[in-house]
């Protein structure tokens, strides 16, 4: 059974598609990297696959699942988590408040439980806190765990914000430009945190990103949109060579150097 | 089941208070006049601390707060007043009726207008705050007893300094363990960022309504003791005004820290009595002068309030064990 | 019939009186997002003053709104300047909580016994109230003073947004506090300017409020600030037609409610329209849907 499944999706805003007739089929262990000019529609798939929009048309199934419909956090407790473009952490929390704030729907005491300090409310905070570390730790942040999120370096927010969707324990992890903003150096340390998170928590993952080196690399497959369709689609090397994706980011008449 | 040394400590510093509130009661220095300031501003924590859950922690915008306080004063002082006549089980029995008809209205207006965003949130529960201000005014056509705009006198005064600080001590502990817990992480995260909250699996509606209820049942429950510790109700007493009252408490006091409202709420309490001491009787036509231009000097020096970013330690969870720094307050800044 | 006709009248007046408080705490919105509470104390001060003008000083009733106008509009700068413009970038919160105390210092310095005092006083009708029949219609002349003044403002504001530089640096500020300052726009003598221009249209109103209402008291601007603003949050705030149409609506369904249904409900009627009208449109009726972008 393929993890996710998406079919016919189309979403207008008024007179714009802004994705057209979208298919993707991903299997589990896949890493697929959706690429595109700015503005193509990749950022809408997403918020469309993670319920922040209603489909205008088709059908997103998760696990045989249909999903489209469902509110935002319902398909984050199936199993879709997520990072932002523009990070998106609760800034004034500290590093580990927010990745204790994830496991909410997880957690097995009451409000009567909390409000009169329980055994099994303190049992239950202490495996989280234990498992929060142990996130935090995975994404090398564990000495960060009591400062405020907002007055992280970039790139910690940027692992904060994976730490915080891997606390999700999501089986489909999408990541929206992870490495936007980096250098090279930076990048290849993504693509080595991306590829250890995907063996380590044994995801899925889809991911949109303009570092043509990340992708390449990273991906098995790629699947290229422009103008809210999806124009092509294949292994990073066929993407290399395909005449519409060039003419996409470069414009007509552009060739391989 | 333990018991932190946050809270141990939290207990002595409690068990000081009162003995200093006692000895000055002994000494007395605390007559009766300081006495019932004292004894609202305790009661103004209660409601204040719900205001604190609604906005400073979940970041809904409230106005209309002493609605509810207002709610919970009628609502405990009628019971007493036809049922209790000052005995002892109707006190509680009327104050938690009081808080749970706060409640409960909450819920009927939280559900709808909860979906409102900051401004219009605010504007729409002010406007919740008028309404139940005119039924107020009104009530007597239904039930006399309530005695509408002429106010409502004859409460019993079951109330009395031991008994509310009491009950504002457990208040203050069940609110820490709400917010230390993953109801109050889930509430702080929908002040910080509602739509990440909810992709990141946080049911943003349930827990804007679950803090709502909470907060105003809080500000029912203190109504219900004010209604015990003052004989004359009057809706006056709980109109907007008053809801600006609790709203510039927690926003001095700094948005999501329990401390700063506790201690603004004290603090503003005594204002406005001691200035009319300090003012004496030629000059008190400027109290309310001074009252206002304190209030903008406040926040002018400190936009942030006055506890922002801080929590007294006492009030803080047990530090955790894998020794990796302590936990912070949950300070926000508001929108 | 002619009594329901007397009172849509009598609920245009008081709509076209809201109107002119409305625009100042829509303007005031739409270039620095804060709900200005002082804006109703202004409005007060612009009563008194017109009416120390045309009452007790002896001034022409042009010259006494006119000189209300100029004062307020100077009262507003200050108050911006003093009060909100050391928050602008704190949290908006804060310059809320200022502008409370602001209201409160406004009412408590103007109950001074030295400055307006604490009574109610009764305003001399600078006009006499002349009783109209027009196509059956019956309005009086002060009504149509009111309703004609404020038309004229109304268009005089609409060319001053849409034709003017200054509009234009309005419009601007409203949309980027940043981006204006990077096209040239002097951002804090355009905020400035919004006060003072709003002020000014809650001292005409107040001086207008006082003809027609003719009883004055330092705490006379609480009520008509909230309805003002709450019309014009019921059109859409920071939407100047907004405010408008929010103004009239308010006007309408008091007058209507304390004709026909009862006097006592009249406010909470008022607010359970806008409650409702806000669970159906958000951002009010004209307002924009704010989606935020993910």
């Amino acid at each position: 059974m393929p993890v996710l499944e998406v079919k016919n999706l189309s979403k207008n805003f008024g007179g714009l598609k802004a994705v057209n007739n979208f298919q993707l089929t991903m299997e589990e262990g896949e890493i697929v990297g959706l690429i595109g000019p700015n503005g193509a529609g990749k950022t809408t798939v997403f918020n469309l696959i993670t319920g922040i929009y209603f489909p205008s048309a088709g059908t997103i199934n998760f696990l045989g699942e249909q999903i489209n419909g469902l509110p935002p956090f319902r398909i984050c407790q199936k199993g879709i988590a997520r990072t932002f473009q523009n990070i998106r952490l609760f800034k004034e929390n500290t590093v580990l408040d927010n990745v204790r704030t994830v496991f909410h729907p997880r957690i097995k005491y009451g409000l009567l439980d909390a409000l009169f300090r329980t055994p099994r409310f303190n049992a239950e905070e202490e495996r989280v806190n234990r498992e929060a570390m142990e996130f935090l730790a995975a994404l090398n942040l564990a000495d960060r765990s009591a400062h405020k999120a907002s007055g992280l370096p970039y790139g910690d927010q940027r692992r904060l914000e994976i730490a915080r969707s891997l606390a999700c324990r999501p089986k489909l992890l999408i990541l929206d430009e992870p490495a936007a903003g980096m250098n090279p150096n930076e990048v290849s340390r993504m693509v080595d945190l991306v590829r250890m998170i995907k063996e380590k928590f044994q995801l899925t993952i889809l991911l949109i990103e303009h570092q043509m080196g990340m992708v390449m690399n990273l991906c098995e497959r790629l699947v290229v949109m422009d103008f809210g369709q999806i124009i092509a689609s294949g292994t990073p090397d066929e993407i290399r060579n395909n005449q519409m994706v060039l003419e996409a980011y470069l414009g007509k008449g552009a060739t391989v150097a | 089941m333990k018991i932190s040394r946050q809270t141990i400590m939290l207990l002595i510093l409690a068990a000081a208070f009162f003995a200093l509130v006692k000895g000055l009661q002994f000494a007395g220095v605390l007559n009766a006049y300081w006495q019932l300031v004292l004894d609202q501003a305790l009661v103004t924590v209660i409601g204040a601390l719900g205001l604190s859950l609604i906005y400073g922690f979940t970041g809904q915008f409230s106005l209309g707060h002493a609605a509810f306080y207002g709610l919970g004063a009628y609502t405990a002082g009628a019971i007493d007043i036809v049922y209790g006549n000052g005995n002892i089980i109707f006190f509680f029995v009327s104050i938690l009726a009081g808080a749970a008809l706060a409640g409960l209205v909450a819920l009927l207006i939280g559900l709808p207008i909860l979906r409102l965003r900051s401004d219009y949130l605010g504007i729409a529960t002010l406007g919740f705050g008028i309404i139940v201000k005119v039924g107020m005014d009104n009530a007597n056509k239904l039930i006399p007893v309530l005695g509408g705009a002429t106010g409502m006198s004859g409460t019993p005064q079951t109330a009395h300094f031991d008994l509310i600080f009491i009950l504002v001590l457990i208040i203050i502990l069940l609110v820490r363990n709400f917010v230390f817990s993953t109801y109050g992480r889930a509430c702080t995260s929908i002040r910080e960022d509602e739509i990440a909250a909810d992709i990141m699996g946080i049911d943003t509606t349930r827990f804007k309504v679950l803090a709502f209820v909470l907060g105003c049942s809080l500000a029912g429950l203190a109504g219900g003791i004010y209604a015990h510790r003052y004989p004359f109700l009057h809706p006056a007493s709980f109109d907007f005004l008053k809801s600006f009252d609790f709203l510039l408490i927690v926003v001095l006091g700094g948005l999501g820290s329990m401390t700063g409202t506790i201690v603004t709420a004290i603090g503003w309490g005594f204002l406005m009595e001691v200035l009319r001491a300090v003012l004496g009787e030629n000059f008190i036509d400027w109290r309310g002068v001074i009252y206002a231009l304190i209030l903008i000097v406040a926040i002018i020096l400190r936009p942030q309030g006055l506890f922002s970013g801080k929590e007294l330690g006492l009030l803080l969870p047990r530090p955790l064990q894998t020794g990796q720094g302590k936990e912070r307050s949950h300070a926000g800044t508001g929108s | 019939m002619e009594h329901v006709m007397e009172q849509i009248i009598n609920g245009l007046q008081l709509g076209f009186m809201y109107a002119l408080i409305a625009l100042g705490y829509t303007m005031v919105y739409g270039v620095v997002q804060l709900i200005n509470f002082a804006h109703g104390d202004v409005f007060m001060v612009g009563a008194f003053v017109g009416y120390f003008g045309f009452a007790v000083w002896g001034l022409p009733l042009p010259l006494a709104i006119v000189n209300a106008m100029v004062i307020c509009a100077i009262l507003g700068m200050v108050i911006e300047k003093i009060a909100y413009r050391p928050l602008r970038y704190a949290p908006k919160i804060a310059a809320l909580i200022s502008a409370l105390g602001v209201s409160l210092f406004l009412e408590y310095f103007s109950s001074l016994k030295f400055v307006f005092g604490p009574d109610y006083r009764v305003v001399p009708r600078p006009i006499h109230e002349v009783h109209w029949h027009i196509l059956g219609i019956p309005i009086t002349n002060i009504q149509v003073m009111v309703i004609v003044v404020v038309l004229v403002m109304l268009l005089l504001l609409q060319l001053l947004i849409y034709r003017t530089r200054i509009g234009m640096a309005m419009r601007t500020v409203a949309v980027d506090h940043n981006a204006a300052r990077l096209m040239g726009v002097n951002v804090d003598n355009t905020i400035s300017l919004t006060f003072a221009i709003g002020s000014a249209f809650a001292a005409l109103g107040g001086v207008l409020y006082a003809i027609a209402y003719p009883q004055i008291q330092p705490f006379m601007g609480i009520m008509p600030g909230l309805k003002a603003f709450t019309a014009a949050v019921l059109g859409g705030i920071g939407i100047i037609p907004g405010a408008v149409i929010g103004a009239l609506i308010m006007g309408q369904v008091e007058t209507l409610t304390a004709a026909f249904i009862s006097s006592q409900l009249r406010d909470a009627i008022a607010f359970a329209i806008l409650i409702l009208v806000l669970l159906i449109r958000p951002t009010g009726i004209l307002g924009r849907s704010q989606t935020e972008k993910v």
